[in-house]
């Protein structure tokens, strides 16, 4: 998933100190910019090998940048090019700062939200992990949005959250936003915590922790919620009720069950409170199997549910979606495919300006005719193009890199999209579930009374079922009421989140096109002005034909 | 196809007066495929065009094929050792290749660059076999080419020498002698230091070279996948933003096939060069070896001369009877003493000449390779500016609000 920072796990190049070391007449000028690939660095406490990447001496991996004073193919363009706008990546915007979608940030509360600081720490009470487990925490420090009239109260909050903290905000939007867009967050990748290197995961996941909350700050609706500001700003332990795991909940379910099965009083059906919640993954098996059972009468059966999605528009805009994801699933691979190849143009060209440069070098120091000499000079103006031409593609692919980041997102984002659909649809099982329910109460209700009405004086048995029956019908209709509120609140959050995503995707793909566009004719234009130069150089080499 | 016998002047584009430069310029064209399954083969045109009188007529066609360029290139190893005789293309390996459009233009152009260079070499142009090779119909050819097989290659005397050499090799490992006898001249030293380091270096640049050509195969390859998932892409957006899209889309097709032809030209000009360099130096290596060959001849014979003197000295001081006979092979081996020493002394001032002449060839080859390099990536970039570029002022007209 979107795990990671950058999407690619684009490595740095291997080793150039060489080519760091040529001098090269114009030079470009060094920058102490961290690599544009690297994470944002995190501070390291001293020697934990959990947390300290192992000493790097050649170059950098892309958890601790050390930039070098000459490694300046790293740079932004050397001259005051108008053409190039920064790649500002504040709070979970990819696009530029001139898009609408900068301005609906700007308008989040949170003006900035920074991940950092990885700590080891000990389980404290009795985990199940005997010898104590460790985990890790994260410092998280949120700059609050300060009003223009300049109000009292802090403008910074710093809280330390370790990952399952991050589980339980996810959960808990999960269960008050349904039918909302909500980011995904990060995996819980068991596999790759085995595989990866410590810091690199931690690292990664840091990174993760940070673009995720970005993006819930900069959602419209969720960007306010109370879950997000209590998760950002309450010290200590957070406030909001974890969510126990399946097993538990199953067997808890499971306790319940007889009770549902033997009828006993109100225990049998889904109160109000109940419903507004989708059956799966909660603890009441009995609705789990009931919703099962409707919803295989829907796909099997061949009567109509008494209640069935027409919204048209809804279904035909699903299908568009549909069809959208796997477009950018494809666009994006491409994308990928496209960027490697522009790196390894990139890399080779470098390779033979260096194999050419120590061509040049051999033959000076060999020369015992004039033409040697003079070759060697032509090779040695060849490879310093060369060299230069290969940092233009190198810095061109790195902004590349977050320009096309734009459909890994989006492609990300279709997670989101599912679950809000699934949410509408498991809403609206419960709502068909609890309208046949109320057509068999009601049918038992009626054969009660037919039958209790032949008995002269009334039966009393008879009648105290009846009375529990229509009690029971009250407490299923006061469901259905709120199951079909919250089904039209959900349809309700769908449509306005299709609305919000077809419109910031429209301006997000225009940015992302338009930053491709410009970038690349930038660079294209550099690395002929290079070749150019070249050709110039040896056109008294041409052929007469030409 | 002009007849031989035509008579001379009676062509008017060259005019064989003494006043004209004469020259000699030769064209490898038209590759064929000849022959079925196995036996298939390429065959070449071959233009000669001259006005020297040696040769038959302005103009001359013939057809060749590889083989009989080799025929040519070994002749010409055998006769004028010292010379770095032009390299060959190599034979193909892969079966599957050897008939592929690529490698059949690569292979025609290195051929026509090889005749070329033989025909404007000084002393390598004025051989007989170069005119066979230029002027004889087919058949004369193939039969000079069959003879050419196995060991009737050599002429008796060479056949001597070769069981002269076993038994010098021989008697030398017997002797306990097991390093050959080389020159110890520093400068030359040097010279073959320079040669074998430059390959290297060379086999280096050419590698990358190579590398370089099929990495803007795999560009061209990736932006035309690109450019084809974005216009998809662009289909489920709205209008004008989809027509944006499926501009891009088709821009991105577009620089895929000028990658796939900069590629193509960058193999030709750039790649092929610094193959055909390398090969030279190889050629180079090839005439060490005959030099360091000379060498030991010059060598061997002077010791086994000087060895038949003091032999007859002793049987003429012993008056026998032997000494007639002694004294006629001490004779003869003197001739063959000297004609070693010439063909070593030959040896060494060609290549001398030749080194000069090869490092001011490889300057302008490698400076042209270089021109075409750069000129062929400053084309390409400019193309991919231009198609970004066209692109900008549609992507502006699509402000969020205007665009639907």
């Amino acid at each position: 998933m979107m795990g990671a920072e950058n999407h690619y796990g684009l490595e740095p190049p291997p080793p150039r100190e060489e080519m760091e070391t040529l001098a090269l007449v114009d030079d470009d000028h060094p920058s102490t910019d961290p690599h544009p690939l690297a994470a944002v660095p995190a501070t390291l406490h001293g020697g934990d090998p959990l947390l300290f990447p192992p000493p790097s001496p050649h170059s950098p991996s892309s958890s601790s940048p050390s930039p070098s004073p000459s490694s300046s193919f790293l740079d932004p363009p050397a001259y005051a090019d108008v053409v190039f706008s920064p790649f500002d990546s504040q709070n979970g915007t990819s696009s530029g700062s001139n898009s609408p979608r900068c301005a609906a940030a700007a308008a989040s509360e949170y003006a900035r939200i920074t991940v950092s600081d990885p700590q080891k720490e000990q389980e404290t009470s009795g985990s199940l992990v005997p010898g104590g487990g460790t985990y890790v925490t994260y410092l998280i420090t949120t700059k609050i949005r300060t009003p223009a009239s300049g109000g009292g109260g802090p403008t910074e909050f710093r809280v330390r959250r370790r990952f399952r903290d991050v589980v339980t905000l996810a959960d808990r939007l999960a269960e008050s936003y349904r039918g909302f867009f909500i980011p995904p967050r990060p995996d819980k990748s068991v596999v790759e915590s085995q595989v990866m290197q410590k810091h690199e995961f931690v690292e990664q996941r840091r990174s993760a922790i940070e673009k995720y909350l970005r993006r819930l700050a900069a959602h419209p609706v969720i960007g306010k919620s109370d879950e997000l500001r209590v998760f950002l700003r309450t010290p200590g332990k957070l406030p909001l009720s974890a969510s126990t795991d399946v097993a538990s909940r199953m067997l808890d379910g499971a306790v319940r069950l007889p009770k549902q099965l033997f009828g006993e009083g109100g225990g049998g059906y889904a109160g109000p409170q109940d419903v507004v919640q989708p059956a799966k993954g909660g603890r009441d098996l009995l609705r789990i199997f009931k919703e099962l059972k409707q919803s295989v009468a829907n796909d099997w059966g061949g009567a109509k549910p008494a209640v069935v999605e027409e919204d048209k528009e809804f279904l035909e805009r699903k299908e568009k979606v549909q069809d959208l994801e796997q477009q950018l699933s494809t666009a994006s691979q491409q994308a990928e495919a496209l960027v490697k190849a522009q790196q390894d143009i990139g890399e080779t060209l470098g390779e033979l300006g260096l194999a050419f440069i120590k061509l040049a070098k051999f033959e000076t120091e060999e020369a015992t005719y004039d033409s040697q000499r003079i070759r060697a000079a032509d090779i040695k103006c060849l490879a310093t193009a060369a060299v230069k031409a290969s940092r233009f593609y190198r810095e061109s692919n790195a902004q590349t890199v977050k320009h096309l980041d734009t459909l890994h997102e989006y492609l990300g984002l279709m997670l989101s999209v599912h679950s809000a659909f699934s949410d509408r649809s498991s809403a609206l099982l419960t709502v068909q579930t609890l309208l046949s329910d109320l057509s068999s109460l009601h049918a038992r209700a009626e054969k009660l009374e037919a039958a209790s009405s032949k008995i002269f004086g009334g039966d009393k048995s008879r009648i105290r079922k009846l009375e529990d029956l229509k009690e029971t019908i009250r407490i299923t209709e006061d469901a259905k009421s709120c199951a079909i509120r919250g089904y039209e609140r959900i349809k309700e959050n769908n449509k306005t989140e299709l609305e919000r995503l077809d419109r910031e995707r429209r301006d997000d793909f225009v940015a992302m096109l338009r930053g491709f566009v410009v970038n690349q004719v930038g660079y294209a234009e550099k690395i002929a002005n290079v070749w150019a130069k070249e050709a110039e150089e040896t056109s008294r080499y041409a052929k007469e034909s030409n | 196809m002009i007849s031989p016998g035509s008579p001379p002047g009676s062509s008017s584009q060259s005019p064989r007066s003494p006043s004209a430069p004469l020259f000699l310029s030769v064209t490898v064209t038209d590759p064929v495929k000849l022959g079925n399954g196995v036996q298939a083969y390429i065959s070449y045109r071959v233009i000669t065009k001259t006005n020297l009188p040696e040769y038959q007529g302005p103009e001359k066609i013939v057809i060749r094929r590889y083989s009989d360029f080799v025929w040519l290139h070994d002749r010409l190893a055998e006769k004028y050792k010292g010379i770095f005789i032009p390299p060959l293309p190599e034979k193909s390996a892969v079966e599957k290749f050897r008939f592929s459009a690529e490698f059949i233009e690569m292979r025609r152009q290195a051929l026509d660059i090889f005749i070329n260079r033989i025909a404007s070499h000084p002393q390598l142009k004025q051989s007989e076999d170069l005119r066979t090779f230029l002027q004889e119909d087919e058949e004369t050819m193939e039969r000079a080419r069959s003879q050419e097989t196995g060991i009737f290659k050599k002429k008796p005397t060479d056949l001597m020498q070769i069981f002269k050499d076993v038994q010098s090799m021989v008697s030398d490992v017997v002797l306990g002698k097991e390093k050959p006898v080389e020159e110890s001249n520093p400068e030359y030293e040097k010279l073959k230091h320079y040669i074998f380091e430059l390959e290297d270096h060379l086999a280096e640049a050419q590698k990358q070279a190579y590398r370089l050509v099929k990495r803007h195969r795999e560009l061209g390859q990736s932006l035309a996948d690109f450019g084809k998932a974005i216009k998809l892409l662009g289909a489920c957006e709205g209008d004008s933003l989809g027509k944006v899209f499926s501009d891009l889309g088709s821009k991105s097709e577009l620089l895929s096939i000028k990658l796939q032809k900069e590629a193509h030209n960058l193999l030709m000009n750039f790649e092929e060069p610094l193959k055909d360099y390398v090969r030279a130096v190889q050629s180079i290596k090839a005439t060490m070896t005959d030099r360091a060959n000379a060498f030991r001849q010059q060598c061997e014979l002077a010791e086994t001369t000087k060895l038949k003197e003091i032999n007859l000295d002793k049987l003429m001081l012993m008056r026998s009877e032997k000494a007639v006979e002694a004294e006629i092979e001490y004779k003869e081996l003197k001739a063959e003493s000297e004609e070693a020493t010439r063909r070593f002394e030959t040896i060494v001032k060609l290549m001398s000449e030749e080194m000069m002449r090869f490092q001011e060839q490889k300057t302008a080859d490698l400076g042209l390779a270089f021109h075409e390099f750069a000129r062929g990536q400053a084309k390409l970039a400019n193309e991919i500016a231009d198609a970004w570029r066209s692109l900008v002022p549609k992507l502006d007209a699509c402000s969020p609000s205007m665009c639907s």
